[in-house]
């Protein structure tokens, strides 16, 4: 059975990198119990694949894995226990059950949105600047990067991978939890949804140094924070966040 | 939310920086206005090497255990952040309350290598308080050393307020009710340093006086005060089987040199290896209860997740219930698919088996330890393994299907010739040569290698060798090349390889393992001069050394190549630990001679650990 697990990493956590994550979840697993199905061989591991892995220092309450378990119980008890097992700064937010013939989270993932805030601290002088252009960047036809790879550089024009972007207040953007966010003097930030995964993959970060570009600003990669708010994949019509793909286990 | 010690922008510019945010699985958090204690138990390496450490989470746990104490860690911050912290003033913090070291009321480092002692004066430093012991102030931390190399503290000892000799799991408790007496309005650091001095395997080096003879020896070493102890005795864990053990060790998110869940089965070994300090300190042997050892495997198991656990002892193969143990291991791990990372066990039909069923033999190579070449230098360092046994071992292995062979040597033993080193290439050899003669051709799965590697023997305070000499880094030098060329002269030479250690850390060892209190300001020295992690290669100036041992008009050869006279006072001899100088000064004859030793089980030799009441010196071992 395919189960697909959501969590949120949040707090000193985002400095865990990915596949330590994928460990600590591992071990979560052992520990709550529950009933994961392991590779053959000398060493076994549990069958457990992770969607979009999360950049260092960004944190998130749309994280996907996905894993093959013997049996299962009700999504209620599930997140119960795993939560059990969890450190602050991670917390399972919900579980699914696949389809059979449903593909991994990794291989459908399209799109994730994302706020962008300031942290408490910085660019005080110019977080009205900041807010008051986006509009004006947002607009123009083309968006050029200089993408530097070990042996080549070329200029890409990532507008066409940004989806949405607006400066929203923090209460406007559905399915934000503040309690999710660290520390910050404004009550609003710069919602982005992008485009993600294999084929075409923009990262907040990129958008925020093209937006400084453009207000002829330096970027200060730490001023600001980045926050997840969903995982999306392609369904075949629309855009809908991963957990879609599943249902929830009842009683029944 | 825990705030951190250290800023986004720095954890982003460093390295790893979940070495620095705590909050692991297991670890443990507290009010610090509930508890009278704070500890701040440090490891002066980087922290994927103290995290792997078996005694950092006893005594972790242990402390914690207690209502008024709450023990925190830190590892040394590794040179990109340490050079943060200088330049921003950031000072030593617990990772659990992420609160810098001046909060906390001890200071406890671990003191594992030698190599590590410009890391205790990182952490020393870092903490904000003075390097050298002295200057502290009234307030200031208490900072506490303890492990293997508390067994000669004197090179570091003007740093350090109180050395712990011996296992930790026994006198902590009343060390920390002492210190609750004195806390307070009226505290004063050196009464309270007093007193402590009188617990047993409490050591506070600055109530002693050493003085010194014309030919730079010890002449005497004497307490200040008539209430001082003048030896002060090894603390042993006598009902080893009922002792404190972490059943919930803290387990890190990231990848650690001991990245699975720990046993300890065994303290102590029976062997008595004339060069080993280990199998000196900790005795005498005693064995952990079967039945404790099989409820701590599940419970660590089902608290970490891990998916792997191993057993930790100085010879695993020696204790009495190992087929039982790997038994239910195999067993019930098997169920709950967590692999058992076996010890270095002695090749024989039973470990044969055991290795056959967890591992995958294509993949795993066998270890032997000889140590020396020729049988005449290991009966010299009583090294009881034979040539007979080596090649038989290596003989079923082959027939079983293993075609991976390391072998570990010493270079540089007391009375060792060139005849006796050539021996390690012909030994290297004829293990080759069983393969071709065991195993047919038509079934041969891979080809024989045969890896031989070789460090270089450092004498040791606690051994029969603490008399000894160590050679020269020219002579290690000559008989790394040697040994080399003789390999080349073999039949199978394509099939055997001979790797050896770096000589110039070998010999800072040497120095600072049988050094003194005059070792202090070159220590310190180095120290400033921006030495730390010495452990690590990169880091490791050996020039650096060598000028402030210079500067300090220290003369190296007094403490390495030197012979000790039988009745010379050693920088050690204040500490009792069970072994006796006497027995100690036998078995120097005794190797001299070439005269071995019976191990404790086959005839005890009266070592003088018996008087711990515990163990293998007694015929029910505890
Ligand atoms: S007293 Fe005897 S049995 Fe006990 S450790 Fe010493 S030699 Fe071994």
């Amino acid at each position: 059975m395919k189960l697909r697990i959501k969590y949120a990493k949040y707090g000193s956590l985002k400095f865990i990198g990915h596949l330590d994550v994928m460990r600590f979840f591992q071990k979560a697993i052992r520990r709550a119990g529950l009933d994961v199905a392991y590779s053959q061989g000398f060493s076994p591991h549990e069958l457990i694949t992770f969607a979009a892995p999360l950049g260092l220092s960004v944190t998130s309450e749309g994280e996907y894995f996905d894993g093959e378990f013997n049996s299962v119980t009700t999504t209620k008890d599930m997140v119960k226990r795993l939560n059990e097992q969890m450190v602050e700064g991670m917390e399972v937010l919900d579980v699914r059950l696949l389809k059979k013939e449903a593909k991994t989270a990794m291989a459908v993932v399209s799109a994730s949105d994302y706020v962008v805030y300031i942290k408490s601290g910085y660019l005080n002088d110019k977080a009205e600047l900041l807010f008051n252009s986006f509009d004006a960047f947002m607009s123009s036809d083309t968006i050029e990067i200089l993408k530097k790879s070990k042996k080549t550089e070329k200029v890409v024009d990532i507008k066409p991978m940004i989806i949405k972007a607006a400066v929203f207040p923090f209460d406007g953007i559905d399915g934000l939890s503040k309690e999710y966010l660290g520390e910050r003097d404004h009550e609003k930030g710069f919602f982005m949804f992008l485009k993600t995964g294999s084929e075409e993959n923009l990262k907040p970060e990129l958008v925020m140094e093209a937006y400084c570009k453009f207000l002829d600003i330096p970027y200060e990669p730490h001023a600001f924070s980045v926050h997840r708010l969903e995982t999306y994949m392609n369904d075949g019509e629309s855009t809908v966040p991963l957990y879609m793909a599943g249902e929830m286990i009842s009683d029944e | 939310m825990r705030k951190l010690a250290l800023s986004d922008e720095i954890l982003m510019t460093i390295e790893k920086p979940a070495r620095y945010i705590g909050g692991e699985v297991n670890s443990v958090m507290k009010e610090a206005d509930d508890v009278d204690i704070r500890f701040l138990m440090c490891f002066p390496d980087v922290y994927e090497v103290g995290m792997s450490h078996l005694g950092i989470q006893i005594l972790y746990d242990m402390l914690n255990k207690r209502e008024d104490t709450w023990c925190e860690r830190a590892y040394s911050p590794w040179p990109d952040l340490d050079k943060v912290m200088r330049e921003k003033n950031i000072k030593l913090f617990g990772l659990e309350s992420q609160e810098s070291a001046d909060h906390f009321d001890f200071i406890g480092i671990t003191l594992q290598y030698e190599m590590c002692y410009t890391n205790i004066l990182q952490m020393i430093d870092l903490s904000g308080i003075s390097v050298y012991q002295k200057d502290r102030k009234n307030d200031d931390p208490i900072v506490i050393v303890g492990g293997p190399c508390a067994y000669n503290p004197e090179p570091i000892a003007d740093f350090i307020d109180i050395v712990y000799i011996g296992e930790g799991e026994t006198v902590y408790g009343s060390l920390i009710e002492l210190y609750k007496k004195h806390q307070g309005k009226d505290y004063d650091r050196n009464s309270f340093l007093r007193e402590a001095a009188k617990i047993p395997g409490l050591y506070v080096p600055s109530l002693y006086d050493v003085e010194y003879n014309d030919d730079k020896t010890i002449a005497s070493f004497e307490p200040k005060y008539d209430d001082v102890p003048r030896t002060v005795l090894k603390q042993v864990v006598t009902d080893f089987s009922k002792t404190t053990y972490p059943e919930k060790p803290v387990v890190p998110f990231i990848k650690t040199i001991q990245d699975r869940a720990v046993l300890e089965i065994m303290r102590g070994c029976i062997r008595g290896c004339r060069f080993c300090q280990a199998g000196a300190i900790y005795r005498p042997t005693r064995e952990k209860n079967l039945e404790d050892l099989k409820r701590y495997a599940i419970e660590m198991i089902e608290n970490t997740g891990y998916e792997e656990i191993s057993l930790s002892s100085l010879s695993s193969s020696d204790f009495t219930k190992l087929p039982e143990l790997l038994d239910f291991l195999i067993e019930e791990m098997g169920k709950r698919k967590v692999n058992i990372s076996l010890p270095s066990l002695r090749i024989d039909a039973f470990s044969l088996d055991v290795m056959s069923k967890v591992q995958d033999i294509k993949k795993t190579s066998l270890t032997f330890a000889p140590e020396a070449g020729s049988q005449k230098q290991r009966d010299v360092i009583n090294k009881g393994l034979t040539r007979d046994i080596i090649l038989k071992g290596a003989r079923d292995a082959f027939i079983g299907g293993w075609t991976k062979v390391k072998l570990y040597f010493m270079l540089g033993q007391p009375f060792e010739t060139y005849e006796d080193i050539e021996e390690i290439a012909k030994l290297s050899e004829a293990i080759s040569e069983e393969f071709f003669d065991a195993v047919p051709k038509d079934q041969r799965k891979g080809m024989v290698e045969v890896g031989a590697s070789a460090s270089f023997f450092v004498p040791k305070p606690f051994t029969p060798f603490q008399w000894a000499p160590m050679d020269t880094m020219e002579s290690f030098t000559n008989k790394a090349h040697f040994v080399k060329d003789k390999f080349r002269e073999q039949l199978n030479k394509k099939r055997l390889k001979f790797s050896y250690h770096a000589a110039d850390v070998s010999l800072l060892e040497g120095i600072l393992a049988r050094g003194d209190r005059r070792l202090a300001p070159a220590i310190y020295e180095v120290y400033k001069n921006g030495g730390i992690f010495d452990a690590w290669g990169e880091y490791y100036s050996h020039e650096r050394w060598m000028e402030a041992f210079e500067k300090y008009g220290i003369d190296i050869s007094f403490y390495l190549t030197r012979e000790r006279a039988d009745d010379e006072i050693f920088p050690w001899d204040f500490i009792d630990a069970g072994v006796t100088k006497r027995f100690l000064l036998n078995e120097w004859k005794n190797a001299k001679k070439g005269i071995v030793t019976p191990n404790c089980r086959e005839k005890c030799s009266g070592c003088g650990a018996a008087r711990f009441g515990s163990g293998v010196c007694f015929k029910n071992e505890t």
